[in-house]
């Protein structure tokens, strides 16, 4: 089966790259998988968690990554998935994430709140 | 002991202490290169692919977004301005805000007003010494900047981008920031962010033609091309300004890491010529000395020969 090239890239660094066979994301229309020999798309994330389905090198496995905005473009095998602020699931501080989260819940920070609960959902999926 | 040389040593004893100083801000210097090299470095993968993007985006479909396209007659331009905080950088700073005076009249003179955004203290005490007006200025970032921090810039200026020009909007957006080349060279450079140019090195543009076709493979846009184009466009002028603030601060310590060195070895050089100095004028201090003595001791025997006759 073709393969399929992942590159997970946060604005400060390169969070993940590596092989997989099977991407899951979520676009602001929807969420998207990428199987090898998708079509080329370009498309919008929404903050939410990403599955990635390691095959290869990296072995066989499960990736979740918790990704806020960005963008996910596929051409010719190769899969870029950027965010401004992209974590994996083991990254990922659970308390703190809570605490941020009812931090805030208290002040009403809807944005600060949907972080915290991709996180929360990124390391429940992972489990 | 003599007054000079009292002088001296105390000299010798103030400059040796400027020079552990010195000493110690380019050690300093040297290790924030290495750490800053490394944060562009870091952020190079996504500037990258997020090019790679956009130029998708601007091949593959036509179209028309208010970032992209060039007015007819620019009449209003936005200059970012990125300088230091701190001094004893050498001429870090004052290089830049010459290339910045540069580009301010050389748009002048192409008949656009020209909006000025200042990011670091140097460039901001600058403009308010010669009274000259700042539309926004940022400060307490430039040697370690963060996503955070770039995002923060690039608000105002795309915003002020999106407006109407006659509503107080711009029409272009041009940076100016220190490249750093290597340990050695950092030069300060001009670039226009906005519209986008695709102008591309002939080098680049002599791959894609050995390559076939490859830049121009057909997208799917989700939801659309607007949208995409929307959300990616002022990604990328963060980005590129995140990278322009990196290469600044890598600059910075690079320019503050030569400035001490030279400082360190003046330093030395006075130290040197100051205790030769010294060595001479104990010298000078003992011959005298001596003299006197042998001088006292001759007048002493010629009296003692005298009286015996």
């Amino acid at each position: 089966m073709a393969e399929l090239h992942v590159e997970l890239v946060a604005a400060d660094r390169k969070v993940w790259s590596g092989e997989a066979s099977m991407v899951v994301a979520r676009t602001t229309a929807g969420d998207i998988g990428i199987l090898p020999g998708h079509q080329p798309v370009l498309s919008v994330l929404q903050s939410g968690p990403v599955t990635i389905r390691t095959t290869g090198a990296s072995g066989e496995g499960t990736v979740i990554a918790a990704v806020h905005g960005g963008f996910l473009s596929y051409t010719d095998g190769k899969l870029s998935l950027l965010a401004e602020i992209a974590e994996l699931a083991d990254e990922i501080d659970v308390e703190r994430a809570e605490r941020s989260l009812e931090q805030a819940k208290a002040d009403a920070d809807a944005a600060a709140e949907r972080r915290a609960d991709v996180r929360l959902r990124a390391v429940a999926a992972g489990r | 002991m003599g007054a000079q040389i009292r002088v001296l040593k105390r000299r010798i004893k103030s400059v040796t202490a400027t020079k552990k100083i010195t000493r110690a801000m380019e050690m300093i210097a040297a290790s924030r290169i290495v750490k800053a090299q490394r944060k562009v470095a870091a952020s190079t993968p996504y500037a990258d692919e997020l090019t790679n993007a956009v130029t998708a985006v601007a091949h593959g479909s036509d179209v028309k977004h208010p970032l992209t396209t060039e007015v007819e007659r620019p009449r209003r331009a936005a200059l970012l301005l990125i300088t230091s905080d701190r001094g004893l950088a050498g001429g870090y700073s004052s290089n830049a805000l010459k290339a910045g005076e540069h580009l301010t009249s050389e748009l002048v003179s192409e008949g656009k007003e020209v909006d000025t955004y200042i990011v670091g203290r140097k460039g901001v005490a600058y403009y308010g010494f010669r009274e000259r007006a700042i539309t926004d200025s940022w400060t307490g970032f430039t040697d370690n900047p963060t996503y955070a921090d770039a995002k923060m810039v690039a608000a105002p200026l795309i915003e002020a981008m999106e407006r109407d020009t006659d509503k107080g909007g711009v029409d272009e957006l041009h940076i100016v920031f220190t490249e750093f080349v290597s340990m050695m060279t950092q030069t300060p450079v001009e670039r226009r962010l906005l519209p986008l140019t695709f102008e591309k090195s002939a080098e680049e543009s002599a791959q894609v033609f050995a390559k076939g076709a490859q830049a121009h493979a057909l997208y799917d846009f989700e939801p659309s091309a607007e949208k995409v184009l929307d959300a990616l466009l002022p990604r990328y002028v963060e980005s590129r300004i995140y990278n322009a603030l990196l290469q600044a601060a890598a600059s910075k310590h690079a320019a503050t890491r030569r400035a001490m060195k030279s400082a360190t070895d003046n330093a030395e050089e006075l130290i040197k010529s100051l205790s030769r100095l010294a060595n001479a004028a104990r010298q000078a201090e003992i011959t005298q000395e001596i003299t006197e003595i042998v001088g006292g001791a001759s007048a002493l025997a010629d009296a003692t020969a005298g009286s015996d006759r």
